[in-house]
């Protein structure tokens, strides 16, 4: 929320403006670690989206000099294959951001629809939605995502259906987290008199949830959403690390990267720490913002 | 509380006949003949083909061949793998204490780590120590285990010319070597559950050590290591043990992937080497081996919390 506010410009065009100016005043004060955090959050996402025209030098491209130390014609050195370190880290955000976010997307939807259902209906629907989730828990998250993957990811390069099925094998991860807050705070709005109010005006469930459940829970869905990307970028970097993720060579990601090199680290220490050091501050940033978030949106979440 | 743990039980128990149907299932859902896997070639001869779904039973109605797998892991029988050709029971079974072993490990450099961490920032709250150890946490959660796992590799080796030995010991065997053996993978994978747990530890340590009860401790003169560690840390355990349980898994899936880094036989290594080589029976195996693992580990933890809190009681 910082972040969007930090966009907006300053001078005060009416009394509403002037209030949110304040407030983000304030929470820049109160947190300052949490917004320049969200502002780390979106320069990586406004590179990713531009990662084409700024890496100064194709992912593939391979006419460099082989493991040249980081220098002012390649900031970040080139790999043991002849590329430039510094065009597929940028490249490469837009896969690891982008699984991450996709990843997170699917969960938090899949996550939020099932906790809508369990919390709204309760009895059977209830415990059907928690049986399933069981089931999910049951399998180390790490595993399952690799058992999806090893069956249905049929495609090892880049296409649409490879990045789908990453994101939706991470997302199923961390859907479980997802239902279980949103179920539990759908249980105490509902109830809550003014649904009971809808309820005896004959308003349909369909729209009671939409116009009245929904909205009331959409602070912890953020939250909880906003926390999760950092794990998901974890988890996408580890599993194309041990070679089940997207292998392109024009689409590198970061975990793609170090297991590209991971021979080489021995001899070049910017192989490793480069792609490394990309993914924590993603993770680091999108935590820190997650956490801040957390804080200002719903400081209930804090000891869960 | 003998009625709820039947019950949980039961519970448990469904949950594994489902997750055992979703395996079951979802491994034949894989596209691509199982012949062409098995003879690793696209052109596979029809006469071997038969002769191969015939050895695995493959014509048999799904249901049957269910029924079938489910009543041979009872007796022992976890059939063979497609490419290794090797019992899948002697498999798990040969790797089982490494993994078990590099767990424990792990957990106990988690617990070692985080609960100091998350008392000392919960007694000294909004202090400087608090905060340094609150980013330092956050820090170290944005780790990739498995980058931090091969550099610990990497860089002592180039350094000190330290490497640990390769392989796998078992504990009475050489239980030196074996500690040196496992402690590298250990630390990597415990660190990044230690800072989710000491987060956890000072929050949880902080709802307590407002309560009444503590303050009536101090009240009586009783010391503030007393007041700390007995009356607040025991309390505090329930949140700690929860996020654990739901830490295991997480525990569980790193090992695959620190296993292969330290080239370690475990578990891990075997279903990473299993999905690689499409080898499905093992996958399959492994999976629900897993899974097995990971509800009882639950049922544990659902239980444990009448241990550490004895007013929960359960109907």
């Amino acid at each position: 929320m910082a972040s969007i506010a930090a966009t907006e410009p300053a001078i005060a065009l009416g009394p509403r403006r002037r209030s949110r100016a304040r407030a983000f005043v304030r929470i820049c004060r109160g947190k300052p670690i949490g917004v320049a955090a969200g502002a780390i959050c979106v320069l990586l996402v406004l590179i990713a989206l531009g990662a084409n025209e700024l890496a100064p030098h194709a992912p593939e491209a391979t006419r460099f000099p082989r493991m040249h130390a980081p220098s002012r014609a390649y900031p970040l050195g080139t790999d043991n294959l002849f590329r430039d370190i510094y065009s597929r880290i940028l490249i490469g955000s837009r896969i690891s951001l982008g699984i991450g976010f996709g990843a997170v997307a699917m969960g938090t939807c899949m996550g939020t629809l099932l906790g809508l259902i369990a919390g709204y209906y309760r009895g059977w629907a209830d415990m059907i939605v928690s049986r399933a989730l069981e089931v999910v828990l049951g399998f180390p998250p790490l595993v399952l995502a690799l058992f999806i993957l090893s069956i249905f990811k049929t495609d090892r390069g880049f296409s649409l259906p490879s990045f789908i099925w990453m994101s939706f094998a991470i997302g199923l991860i961390i859907t479980p987290t997802t239902a279980r807050i949103v179920r539990g705070s759908v249980l105490s709005i509902r109830a809550l008199q003014y649904i009971e109010a809808a309820e005896s005006m004959g308003a349909a469930p369909s729209r009671i949830i939409a116009r009245h459940v929904l909205p009331n829970v959409m602070a912890p869905i953020i939250v909880i959403a906003s926390i999760q990307i950092g794990n998901a970028i974890l988890a996408e970097a580890a599993l194309s690390f041990i070679g089940v993720g997207i292998s392109d060579d024009s689409h590198p990601s970061w975990g793609k990267m170090l297991q590209d090199t991971r021979a080489q680290w021995q001899a070049a220490w910017w192989l490793s720490v480069m792609p490394g050091a990309a993914i924590s501050i993603a993770v680091l940033s999108f935590n820190l913002f997650g956490d801040a978030l957390r804080d200002i949106l719903d400081p209930r979440l804090r000891s869960s | 509380m003998s009625l709820y743990i039947a019950r949980r039980l039961m519970l448990a128990a469904g949950v594994l006949f489902i997750i055992s149907i979703a395996v079951f299932t979802a491994v034949r859902l894989q596209p691509g003949d199982v012949c062409k896997i098995v003879l690793a070639t696209p052109d596979a001869d029809e006469q071997q083909c038969r002769a191969i779904r015939d050895e695995l039973g493959l014509d048999e109605p799904a249901a049957v061949q269910y029924v079938r797998y489910m009543g041979g892991l009872f007796v022992g029988d976890w059939g063979r793998g497609y490419i290794s050709r090797r019992d899948v029971r002697t498999e798990i079974t040969e790797r089982i204490p490494l993994t078990i072993e590099l767990t424990l490990l792990s957990t106990a450099f988690a617990l070692l780590i985080a609960i100091p961490i998350g008392v000392i920032s919960a007694v000294r709250q909004d202090g400087w120590l608090d905060y340094t150890l609150r980013l330092l946490t956050i820090g170290w959660l944005s780790i990739p285990g498995f980058w931090l796992g091969t550099m610990l590799v990497i860089f002592p080796a180039k350094w000190w010319g330290y490497s640990p030995p390769v392989g796998y010991t078992e504990f009475w065997h050489d239980p030196l070597k074996n500690l040196e053996q496992l402690y590298l993978p250990a630390f990597a994978l415990g660190l990044g559950l230690s800072a989710s747990l000491a987060r956890v530890t000072r929050s949880a340590m902080l709802e307590v050590l407002r309560q009444d009860f503590v303050r009536t401790a101090r009240a009586k003169g009783l010391s503030e290591r007393l007041v700390v560690l007995r009356h607040g840390l025991k309390n505090a355990m329930i949140p700690v043990v929860t996020l654990f349980g739901l830490q295991f898994g997480v525990l569980l899936g790193g090992t695959v992937v620190l296993e292969s880094i330290f080239a370690l036989p475990g578990l891990g290594t075997l279903i990473l080497g299993a999905v690689l080589s499409k080898d499905y029976p093992q996958v399959q195996g492994v999976v629900l081996f897993f899974a097995a693992v990971l509800v009882t580990i639950n049922l544990l933890v659902d239980i444990s919390y009448a241990w550490f809190d004895p007013r929960i009681r359960y109907v």
